[in-house]
């Protein structure tokens, strides 16, 4: 008997179909995950349980949970499902909690509603909850307020919030999404340890075909709001029967082919060859810390914290770490955009530290940045032709019209796109065609380098895998040295020469990139490693598992 | 939290103490001769001289400055021209009728507004929405003094409910007082009132599309409990700083209102020395509603600091 | 306060077919037009001139030669009305023209600076906030005597930092934005990023705001001239002609009710343009309907 039953659920918003006959079951205990990607209709299948859709959406079909027909609930019936017998946990942690509300109120809150608890019960069940998640009452009593809280810790919460009163089903949509890969580890094993101990069924939203398979049981894969292929974890993924299966799977381990990797400097472990393009020598940046008092002078806080390393020309280097450990700091300071509190930087062995943007315009020809968002990486008023050709306001000599539209037009080219796609807005392009954009803008002056910040992170896997390609394809062609900035070691390993490890400011090792994921030494390597979701390691570990 | 609460505070006191130099500035240096202009041009030239030495004219402008602005921090505001007695006194006696007025006022506004704002948010998109905005719409574009004229129409002279215009003191009773000052307040309220809804109704919608109201839909509680427990206490940022811009659009409404039912208040106080060229009650005037305005303000800030608890611990 | 909201992503013609299915925008365009217009067509032609009293027509009531009747000097109300929407929609159109012009570049210059600049084009900001429109018109008719010069003046001031504060708000919303950063990395100066990226991304809001402002403006500019700072006689103004109509309540109603009529459906106009235009260009007031 299933706990949740979902028949030939159809669903459309306003004019628009989002889902078509999606055929889903979660039995008691059990772990089902819903793999998609953005667009595919999976958050919207949880909110359809929950009763929490858009005012137009229209939806038909049977939704069964325990006996109930929740598409003919009504609101009540549903409020008291909510949070009872069916807990959600969402994507945004830093968003999720109502910052005007003390944590102990929020957790507090829905046991009280649901069990008409006295207040100093319900605070001591919140307590114990919040114990439960990781939060002991001697860091993170009842009092404190989500904006004092991490966004690893703030899911916690929310994650208490949700598994109070130990409901039948929980279902987490992204659950780990915008945390890092060693966050994303510590949550999935709470998440799992809490669905064994009450034996819970889990729906796990995610578009991490990795994540999924190490957590659930069965899957169901979505496209376009249809079900592509559904059934048992370990054989669905190592038969993949389904082209679309293999597909997803084919591009969560896609590789990009790079015939001639950069050796030069790698057996020095300080990776420097005989003329660097980029020197980085003990590089420190403070920024004002958080007074205590209004007497004592606030402690400044150190982001990067007395880094040197150097790059030599055409070399792919990938900077990894976890979020907040400083890494996006370093590569504004390599790009000019921030300057250091101590050390330089040269380029090209030009000094590029404290220089005036006059004085820095040469080097700018020469260094070019990729950013992680697609979307907000483009002026949206701007046609493309202007926002490709801005960085050519760094040439000596201005371009005539034609002159600039001829080099955009070859830039497209070289990105894959059409010279036709010149005098269009940037919201005319998907994600992954503005990612291209983004390449199209860096490359157009020539660069010798590129620093690349998540540049495929905001990417579905099947384009992720296309614009590595590129990435690959053009350092091989133009001969581009990147520093490519992730989190995710599964980018390093796939266009990387050399790895450099940061925690906490510091690097803290670093080597070819086999060496460093293959057989890490440091702490902070080692931690990222065994957290990073690996799509092989998974389906082995699963097979192995069912014998 | 005091570092918040101290910087708000000197900032206040920073920009009262400029606002001073504004005033001082524009009312007697401007001018060139303040007694001049008081005077007119038909004055003689011992009856100019006798002024400014009153007025102490003679002086340096700095000492003439400190001695105008230690006056006011010992409410000493100077003699009338044309009364002949402290000004203190009259701002005294007119100041009972317009402050009452004004807070009369912003208190039925809110208590009108923030309902109506709530209902309509509640009801998002629907006819008891549509309606309520409208109203609304309308409201802003209704000019106070002349909703005033429509009311006194209507309430005064067709059905005779409550006196057109005047008050009879405080000393004749407090409901005959209140009586007076009934129509005028809402004259004033309403349309402060439909803009008030509209923020709060737009606060509100805004905050519903937050990720943490979904959060709290799925705790289980009832769309009405979310809006009262999670929403509204958010909105209220925006919606205090509407009601502190308020609180200034206020204390200037009462200045036309009470020309219009004929209050004597410090309105019709400013208007008379106006007309009569007494720029020492002019300037006590104006420095006390700009003060008014500055302490109003002061609080809306202290009170984003109760209401939001990022404020609090930040520095 | 902080301000959060999402650049509209589309080019002039959808938003042009979006207009004319937006009824707040439809309606706010044509009463505004309207005005306009009659506005406009009071420099040609009136029904009668309002220069001229006749005493022996005054205080008619409304009849088909005199519409909206005729004052207690016998000119035509109508006409009257006609020539005051002139007045009122200049003194508003210059004040908030003073506003934006002054007020827009402060606030985009303390946003892109930050700092000491922005602190202390802020605290300038307090300071004029703490003069509402009507107090300024106070201090400057106390020694410059009372005129429509100095009713532009004393709205034009209070109308700067308004201004400067939504594009500053607006711009510090911009600023963050990594197509900022990737600006800067082409090597583009702040105030050139300014005038290419943040200006052109914060017209809208801007635009919204300035027909409030007008709308205020309208409102205050009345407001004045009713209580005699404002536009002087025989010039005929909205507020002014409210003033005359106050104590002729019983015997002439109607000397109240039109002028004022005028007033709200003008300034009513304003506002509906502007909530139109506010959900034409954002996205997310859309998403809600």
């Amino acid at each position: 008997m299933s706990l949740l039953e979902i028949e030939k659920l159809s669903l459309s918003i306003g004019n628009t179909p989002i889902l078509r006959d999606v055929e889903l079951s979660v039995a008691p205990g059990e772990v089902m995950g819903l793999v998609g990607e953005s667009g595919s209709g999976k958050s919207i299948t949880a909110l359809t349980v929950m009763q929490l859709l858009p005012w137009a959406a229209r939806a038909t079909g049977r939704v069964t949970f325990d006996g109930i027909d929740i598409l003919a609930a009504s609101e009540d019936q549903m409020c008291a499902l909510r949070g009872d017998d069916i807990g959600m946990v969402f994507q945004e942690p830093m968003t999720a909690l109502n910052p005007v509300k003390t944590i102990g109120e929020q957790v507090a809150e829905g046991i009280r509603w649901h069990t008409r608890a006295s207040r100093a019960d319900a605070e001591d069940h919140a307590r114990k909850m919040l114990d439960r998640v990781g939060l002991p009452a001697a860091q993170f009593p009842l009092s404190r307020y989500p904006h004092e809280l991490s966004g690893g810790q703030r899911q916690r919460v929310v994650i208490a919030i949700a598994c109070a009163l130990k409901p039948k089903l929980l279902i987490a949509d992204e659950p780990t999404t915008a945390l890092d890969v060693v966050l994303q580890a510590q949550i999935l094993d709470l998440l799992r340890d809490l669905v064994a101990e009450n034996r819970m069924g889990l729906l796990l939203i995610s578009h991490d075909l990795a994540v999924v398979t190490e957590m659930a049981d069965r899957i169901t894969i979505l496209r376009h709001g249809e079900v592509m292929e559904a059934g048992d974890t370990a054989r669905t993924l190592s038969e993949q029967l389904h082209p679309y299966t293999r597909q997803l799977a084919q591009a969560s381990m896609h590789v990009p082919a790079r015939a001639r990797t950069h050796e030069v400097g790698l057996d020095n472990p300080l990776l420097q060859g005989a003329k660097p393009l980029l020197q980085v020598d003990s590089v420190t940046r403070d920024y004002p810390g958080r007074r205590k008092s209004l007497l004592k002078r606030a402690a400044p806080i150190r982001a990067v914290d007395d880094v040197s390393f150097s790059i030599d020309p055409g070399q792919s280097v990938a900077l990894v770490g976890r979020s907040g450990c400083g890494k996006s700091t370093l590569a504004r300071m390599v790009l000019a955009l921030d300057g250091p509190t101590s050390g330089t930087i040269r380029f090209r062995g030009q000094v590029i530290t404290g220089k005036s943007e006059a004085e820095l315009k040469p080097a700018r020809r020469d260094m070019q940045v990729v950013f992680q968002d697609p979307y907000g990486s483009f002026d949206p008023r701007l046609k493309v032709e202007k926002l490709v050709a801005e960085p050519l306001h760094v040439l000596e000599k201005k371009p005539t019209n034609a002159e600039r539209r001829e080099m955009v037009a070859k830039a497209l080219h070289e990105v894959g796109l059409s010279p036709r796609d010149m005098d269009k807005y940037p919201h005319e392009f998907s994600g992954g065609q503005r990612q291209r954009l983004s390449i199209a803008r860096a490359i157009i002056t020539r660069p010798k380098l590129v620093v690349a910040d998540e540049p495929v992170s905001a990417l579905d896997v099947s384009i992720r895998a296309q614009v590595l390609d590129l990435f690959a394809e053009l350092n091989q062609k133009l001969g581009i040295a990147y520093v490519f900035i992730t989190h995710d070691l599964t980018v390093a390993r796939a266009i990387t020469d050399a790895v450099m490890v940061m925690h906490d400011g510091k690097i803290v090792e670093r080597g070819r990139t086999s060496e460093v994921l293959d057989h890490p030494q440091s702490e902070a390597a080692k931690a990222l490693v065994a957290a990073a979701p690996d799509l092989h390691r998974a389906i082995a570990r699963r097979l192995h598992e069912q014998g | 939290m005091t570092a918040y609460l101290l910087k708000r505070l000197a900032i206040a006191l920073i920009t009262l103490v400029l606002a001073s130099m504004v005033v001082f500035a524009v009312l007697e240096i401007i001018p060139g001769d303040p007694a001049r202009l008081m005077l007119g041009m038909n004055a003689s030239a011992d009856q100019v001289d006798l002024l400014r030495n009153q007025m102490g004219l003679n002086a340096p402008l700095a000492s003439r400055y400190l001695h105008w602005a230690g006056g006011l921090l010992s409410l000493d505001f100077g003699r009338s021209y044309t009364y002949s007695v402290p000004v203190i006194d009259l701002v005294r006696e007119r100041v009972v009728v317009s402050l009452p007025l004004a807070l009369i006022a912003l208190a039925l506004s809110t208590i009108i507004a923030i309902p109506v704002g709530l209902f309509s948010a509640g009801r998002h998109g629907r006819a008891g929405d549509t309606i309520a905005m409208g109203a609304a719409q309308l409201g802003v574009a209704v000019p106070n003094f002349w909703f005033a004229l429509m009311l006194i129409y209507l309430f005064a002279v067709w059905l005779r409910l409550v006196p057109a215009g005047g008050f009879p003191g405080w000393s004749a009773g407090v409901w005959p007082a209140l009586k007076s000052l009934f129509l005028p307040a809402i004259a004033l309220a309403l349309p402060q009132a439909a803009i008030l809804a509209r923020v709060t109704r737009s606060a509100l919608i805004e905050v519903l599309n937050e990720d943490y109201i979904r959060t709290a839909r799925a705790k289980g509680l009832p769309y009405r409990a979310v809006l009262w427990r999670h929403a509204l206490r958010n909105a209220m940022i925006p919606v205090l700083t509407i009601l502190g811009l308020q609180f200034a659009f206020l204390l200037a409404g009462t200045i036309i209102i009470e020309n219009v039912f004929y209050l004597p208040g410090l309105g019709r106080l400013v208007f008379q020395a106006i007309t009569q060229r007494d720029l020492i009650v002019v300037e006590s005037v104006v420095m006390l509603l700009v003060a008014a305005v500055i302490a109003v303000n002061l609080l809306v800030d202290l009170s984003y600091a109760v209401v939001d608890p990022r404020l609090r611990s930040r520095q | 306060m902080t301000l959060r909201f999402d650049i509209p992503e589309e080019n002039f013609a959808d938003i042009l077919a979006k207009a004319f299915t937006n009824r707040s925008f439809l309606a706010g365009f044509v009463i505004t037009a309207l005005v306009a217009v009659i506005a406009i067509v009071s420099f040609f032609w009136t029904p009668f001139d309002v220069t001229r009293l006749i005493i022996a027509d005054k205080t008619q009531a409304p009849s088909p030669a005199h519409w909206f009747g005729t004052d207690h000097f016998g000119r035509d109300i109508l006409s009257m009305i006609m020539v005051g929407a002139r007045n009122s929609i200049a003194v508003a159109l210059v004040a908030v023209g003073i506003g934006m012009g002054i007020g827009v570049p402060l606030g985009a210059f303390a946003a892109a600076r930050g700092g000491i600049v922005d602190e202390a084009v802020m605290r300038l900001n307090d300071l004029v906030f703490a003069f509402p429109a009507l107090l300024s018109a106070i201090m400057i008719t106390a020694i410059f005597g009372p005129g429509a010069l100095n009713a532009i003046i004393a709205i034009g001031i209070f109308n700067i930092p308004v201004f400067a504060r939504v594009a500053r708000a607006g711009a510090l919303a911009i600023w963050p934005r990594e197509f900022i950063l990737a600006a800067r990395a082409a090597g583009k100066g702040k105030t050139l990023i300014t005038l290419e990226h943040v200006l052109p991304n914060i017209v809208t809001l801007l635009l919204v705001q300035g027909t409030i402002q007008f709308a205020l403006g309208i409102l205050a500019e009345a407001g004045l001239s009713y209580v005699g700072l404002g536009t002087q006689p025989p010039m005929p103004s909205w507020g002014r002609m409210l003033f005359d109509a106050q104590t002729r309540m019983v015997a002439a109603p109607w000397m109240a009710i039109f002028p004022g009529m005028a007033i709200v459906v003008t300034v009513l106009g304003l506002n509906l343009l502007g909530d139109g235009i506010a959900d034409i260009l954002d996205p997310k007031s859309r998403r809600q309907r």
